[in-house]
């Protein structure tokens, strides 16, 4: 019955990572269901980007406050981090602090983590605060109501929790160290937790030893935990920032792509060579693309956008600093490129549920992106002026969905403004947005 | 004095064998809107002054299909861009300027892909080009002291990053530049992108130019300075609700530089 701990603890690891490994799975299905693009250009350019933007935060700290607060979260979890791997080797091993060895060098190491415990409990209270008690614009709009907002408190309770064990466990290994209880070598330098030691003044060492022993299995059950609760919330950002960066757009932010399905239609209409009544023949020899499927334009769905458009979905953090930079969004209207972002995530959920519920076969449920998540009032607000993607700290493009979805209500659906529908004819038929005549293009040299 | 104003055809040029330094891309709003065509006679005023030769489409000229990309027509915006690109393949165009930050971005960004080739500068980076090259000089005269904010337009600023070449137009004129709180890549949209000029806005409590207006209007400006048409448009239509107008002057680049030399 001795190693009965050891027994438990792998199990339970076993059962966190396996569990978390199932989830990232299907994750990495779920993204796959978007389109195939290819975005392997210019790695040395993709690696920069994300050393700069995802692990040296950049954009972060364009906004000091939180940028700061969130840099300190962010460094504490993952220095602490290192402090999990002698908890993972001392539960399977039954060791005790196996790395006290270090001596002086572990001292600096536990000192620094709960210095860094310390500030991510002061960062997450402020967090707090500010969105439950100054009630920050951003964390305010509709799409914020809810499991959102709950979701976000959440995060900040697991974090305060699994901090708050990490010091307990700390304070109560130190006071057992005082008392010279056999196998608490004194090893750490404990420059937070000193001051709980106190209040175990008086407790038996029986008791010191269930709290020690709680707090330390406590501890890395919440964290297995937390590993786990990332799918199912917007915290997913800890990990897809880093892809998410690596993959985000390189190109200047006003170059929309050009679709090379409308391309190679094109060139067949201009084309005075091309018989327009010729049946599609089998073998793609005189199209530049292949043409013998008629691709669907634009987005209705989300499998309709590319994979990377969907990596953004379950990236977005809901921070809603796009949303406060939208110039729609502050005068009123209803778009917010964050409900972009999350309606996203959310069909695509739901998507992959149907999945998992129909043996992997998609089962219509008679819902789409469109109209079901995102209104067409949403996706008609945007002056595409990229302010939503400049804000984005994790390099997430709501406007490239926008536009998506508006070429499928255009092209697909004939269904754009009527103002719109007049700009367009125009164009079309004297090369203008406003209906003049295109002999008169120049009459403003003549005009005083 | 606008019969004195001489302004070349690509066709002309052509047809006497000769090729100009630049493309003039005027634009629609450059051709056909009334505020716009005084943007587009105050930079032929500077290029002429600065004698460099330039020309112009006329009427082989047709809308860079920008508003229709942006609307979600892609079809209808790649049609325009494969006749344009014929048209200025057929002429040989290297070069090509431009002061409308929508034609700019179209042109520069989404033509390449299209077969549309072109060294594309926005009219205040050619117009600071000129500067340092010495070929036009700029003193203040009446805009010295003057206090002038700059509207950043977004298909100039963030989607190309070109943030400082209006700038330091500006003061180089000895005029005192004054940012708004949202400014250069926080720089908040006029309201006309993604075709929304062409529109009437979705429902909201605020027009989104008499946010930017007010924005502009706490730096206590004597002038507007923007570098787009239709942020122009935008900004006075602001400044008229108002009711400042009188006080208050929106003006592009090109105008203030044109104006600032007497032209």
């Amino acid at each position: 019955m001795e190693y009965l701990p050891n027994i438990l603890f792998a199990l339970i690891l076993t059962a966190g990572i396996v569990f978390f490994a199932r989830n990232v799975k299907k994750l990495i299905r779920n993204i796959k269901l978007g389109k195939a693009i290819e975005v392997n250009d210019n790695k040395p350019q993709r690696w920069t980007n994300m050393v700069r933007i995802a692990l040296g935060q950049s954009k972060m700290v364009v906004r000091p406050i939180p940028g700061i607060l969130h840099l300190l979260v962010y460094v504490g979890f993952i220095i602490i981090n290192l402090e999990v791997l002698e908890i993972i080797i001392d539960g399977l091993l039954g060791t005790h602090r196996i790395f006290a060895g270090l001596g002086s060098l572990y001292d600096i190491l536990i000192a620094s983590f709960e210095i860094l415990a310390f500030l991510v409990i002061v960062a997450v209270i402020v967090f707090w605060i500010r969105r439950n008690i100054i009630k920050l614009q951003r964390f305010m709009n509709p799409e914020m109501k809810g499991w959102p907002k709950n979701d976000a408190n959440m995060i900040l309770y697991i974090e305060l929790v699994l901090m708050f064990l990490f010091l307990t466990m700390n304070a109560a290994d130190f006071k057992l160290q005082q008392l010279g209880v056999a196998h608490y070598v004194e090893a750490g330098s404990f420059p937070i937790s000193q001051f709980m030691v106190p209040f175990f003044d008086g407790l038996s060492t029986q008791t010191l030893l269930i709290i020690e022993r709680s707090a330390w299995w406590l501890h890395i059950v919440g964290i297995l935990f937390f590993l786990n609760y990332l799918y199912y919330s917007k915290h997913l950002h800890i990990l897809l920032a880093f892809p998410n960066t690596y993959y985000g757009k390189l190109e200047p932010k006003g170059k929309l792509e050009n679709l090379g399905s409308v391309t190679a239609e094109v060139r067949l209409m201009m084309d005075p060579d091309a018989d327009p009544f010729a049946a599609p023949t089998e073998d793609s020899s005189t199209a530049e693309a292949d043409t013998s499927e008629p691709e669907k334009f634009g987005a209705s769905d989300v499998t309709d956008l590319n994979w990377v458009q969907l990596l953004n979905a379950y990236t977005c953090t809901e921070c809603g600093r796009c949303t406060s930079e939208c110039p729609a969004n502050l005068t009123g209207k209803k778009l917010s490129p964050r409900k972009i972002m999350m309606d996203t995530r959310d069909r695509l959920e739901e998507v992959g549920k149907n999945l998992d519920a129909n043996q992997g076969k998609f089962v219509d449920d008679g819902k789409q992106l469109l109209d079901d998540y995102i209104t067409r009032e949403e996706l008609w607000a945007c002056t595409s002026c990229n302010a939503c993607t400049e804000a984005c700290p994790v390099s997430i493009d709501p406007l490239s969905i926008i536009i998506d979805m508006r070429q499928y209500l255009v092209m697909e659906q004939s269904a754009a403004p009527s103002d719109l529908n007049n700009m367009m004819g125009n164009i079309e038929n004297n090369g203008a947005p406003w209906p003049f005549n295109q002999m008169d293009r120049l009459n403003w040299k003549d005009e005083s | 004095m606008g019969s004195e104003m001489k302004v070349p055809t690509m066709a002309e040029l052509f047809a006497s064998g000769k090729q100009p330094e630049v493309l003039f891309w005027v634009g629609c709003a450059g051709s056909f809107d009334d505020r716009a065509k005084k943007i587009t006679k105050a930079f032929v005023k500077i290029l002429t002054k600065a004698n460099v030769s330039f020309a112009v489409l006329g009427t082989e000229e047709s809308c860079t299909g920008d508003p229709a990309k942006r609307a979600g027509n892609e079809f209808l915006f790649q049609m325009q861009a494969v006749t344009n690109i014929e048209v200025m393949n057929g002429y040989g165009v290297n070069k090509v300027v431009t002061a409308c930050p929508h034609c700019f971005n179209t042109l520069k960004n989404e033509y390449p892909g299209l077969g549309g080739n072109y060294q594309v500068l926005h009219h205040t980076q050619f117009l600071k080009q000129l500067l340092d090259e010495g070929r036009i000089s700029l003193e203040g005269g009446s805009f010295k002291g003057k206090r002038i904010t700059f509207h950043d337009p977004c298909y100039l600023g963030r989607a190309n990053n070109v943030y400082e070449a209006p700038r330091e137009l500006i003061r180089k004129l000895d005029a005192e530049l004054v940012e708004m709180k949202s400014c250069r890549s926080h720089g908040l949209c006029c309201g006309a992108g993604g075709a929304q000029m062409f529109k009437e806005p979705e429902k909201g409590d605020k027009d989104i130019n008499v946010e930017r207006t007010e924005q502009a209007l706490e730096t206590n400006p004597e002038i507007i300075a923007a570098a787009c048409p239709f942020c122009n448009t935008m900004m006075t239509d602001g400044v008229k609700s108002k009711e400042k107008e009188n006080n208050i002057a929106v003006m592009d680049i090109a105008e203030l530089i044109a104006k600032a030399g007497d032209l």
